[in-house]
């Protein structure tokens, strides 16, 4: 969707707000919805596409106001209740629901060192052939999915080069909304600044977009 | 064709959650909630924060810069299979997360971004700081890169070739900074003292020794 997290190419959003000495969470309640989110990750209810969604459907306003962890919090919550981990009743309540036996957490303590909770799974090793060769111009198809999609804005409609073929990955499109995983190759595609942005940019600067299949064409 | 997915049926029929103004207790009482139904773990949620807040962060990247600067072979490793040069260290695994590696020199300056969303090479360098989750990095540093880079500091000369890499699938990016002059005395350990996290995003260079300050 065209939504307001597809910034990239905007402008008047103000400095770079650089905090010297910054520390990983600013406030305890920060680390408690991270963990909590991978935490109850490991319940394999949900991928992180579908999450990303969540803080993509944010209303705009409130997703420039609220902070980074808010965005989780609310993403959390949503996923929790939509996936079937809590009901919004127990959420309001606070209370678990009666009659039901208390379940195992996939993750315990003993696991974290040795499972690095951050792996993300999305490669995947099945023959599916390349529609694009390292070297071909390509275009960004001018495209604009109302749900989830990671070909940005700034990219649709311009000319590149694919650098590099990463191999097979799931589709972020589909997978995000619980439609299949679509496996398909993704590229490194090199822009030219020009080609994204006119004249005024460096003729020698690039940008690099990793692409799936499904949003490039012959150019 | 790229399916129109039903973003419509999926979502317009909840309501979004409201983001109250003091997240603290919500957050309190949904742990305790979480945790009486047996959702999650509460030693498992200390040992994650334990993990990011004392283990992960950009001490990991910085002895991964360290290693290809002083061992040309590991850097070529490096330069060609990162996932795996990488996973050598210690520091992430092949099955794990996939990563590049790129390398500055006098003539080519990488950056990385995620205009998305947040997409940050949590093994080498741990969580991302707030600027770089941010609208104004993110909105801006594909368009004028050269602009952002002089407010970080960094003012690069116009034959510079600047390549910005915007994390949009799940492979996560890491800068080799130029290694600094004045440095080959140094031993790896002394090398990974001076790597800073911004210069492996790639909006600072790595200071000579002595030089204070991140640029």
């Amino acid at each position: 969707m065209n939504g307001i997290h597809d910034m990239g190419g905007m402008q008047d959003m103000g400095p770079i707000q650089y905090e010297k000495n910054e520390p990983v969470f600013h406030a305890r309640w920060e680390s408690r919805v991270f963990a909590m989110f991978i935490a109850a990750g490991a319940w394999g209810r949900w991928n992180l596409d579908a999450f990303r969604h969540t803080r993509e459907v944010l209303p705009p306003a409130d997703y420039l106001r609220v902070s980074y962890y808010e965005q989780w919090l609310s993403g959390l919550l949503d996923l929790l209740v939509r996936r079937g981990l809590l009901t919004a009743h127990e959420i309001a309540s606070g209370v678990p629901r009666p009659g039901e036996p208390k379940a195992s957490p996939p993750l315990t303590a003993d696991k974290i060192p040795a499972t690095l909770p951050n792996r993300i799974h999305a490669h995947r090793d099945v023959g599916v052939l390349p529609r694009f060769q390292v070297g071909q111009r390509v275009r960004a198809r001018n495209i604009h999915p109302t749900g989830h999609t990671r070909l940005p804005r700034y990219a649709r409609g311009k000319v590149g080069t694919v650098y590099l073929d990463h191999g097979v990955y799931v589709f972020p499109d589909t997978n995000a909304h619980f439609l299949g995983e679509k496996p398909q190759h993704v590229y490194s595609v090199r822009f030219a600044a020009r080609e994204l942005w006119g004249a005024e940019a460096a003729p020698q600067d690039s940008v690099y977009v990793d692409a799936w299949d499904d949003y490039l064409e012959p150019a | 064709m790229t399916p129109n997915v039903a973003h419509g049926q999926e979502h317009h029929d909840h309501e979004h959650q409201a983001v109250p103004s003091d997240p603290t207790l919500r957050v309190k009482a949904l742990e305790s909630l979480l945790v009486e139904k047996g959702i999650v773990d509460r030693n498992a949620l200390d040992a994650l924060v334990d993990t990011y807040e004392n283990k992960i962060g950009p001490r990991n990247g910085a002895r991964v810069v360290a290693r290809a600067w002083a061992d040309p072979r590991y850097k070529a490793r490096l330069l060609a299979d990162a996932t795996s040069a990488i996973a050598e260290l210690g520091y992430s695994s092949k099955q794990g997360d996939r990563m590049l590696v790129v390398e500055n020199t006098p003539k080519v300056h990488n950056v990385i971004v995620c205009t998305l969303c947040s997409c940050y090479p949590w093994p080498v360098l741990g969580l991302p700081p707030v600027w770089y989750k941010s609208a104004p990095y993110r909105s801006r540093v594909v368009i004028d890169p050269r602009g952002v880079l002089r407010e970080f500091g960094l003012d690069l000369a116009e034959d510079v070739e600047v390549r910005v890499w915007d994390s949009t699938a799940e492979l996560r990016y890491l800068v080799l900074p130029e290694r600094p002059a004045g440095t080959e005395n140094l031993n790896e350990e002394k090398l990974a003292a001076l790597v800073t996290r911004d210069a492996m995003v790639g909006v600072a260079k790595v200071a000579p020794p002595q030089a204070e300050g991140r640029s």
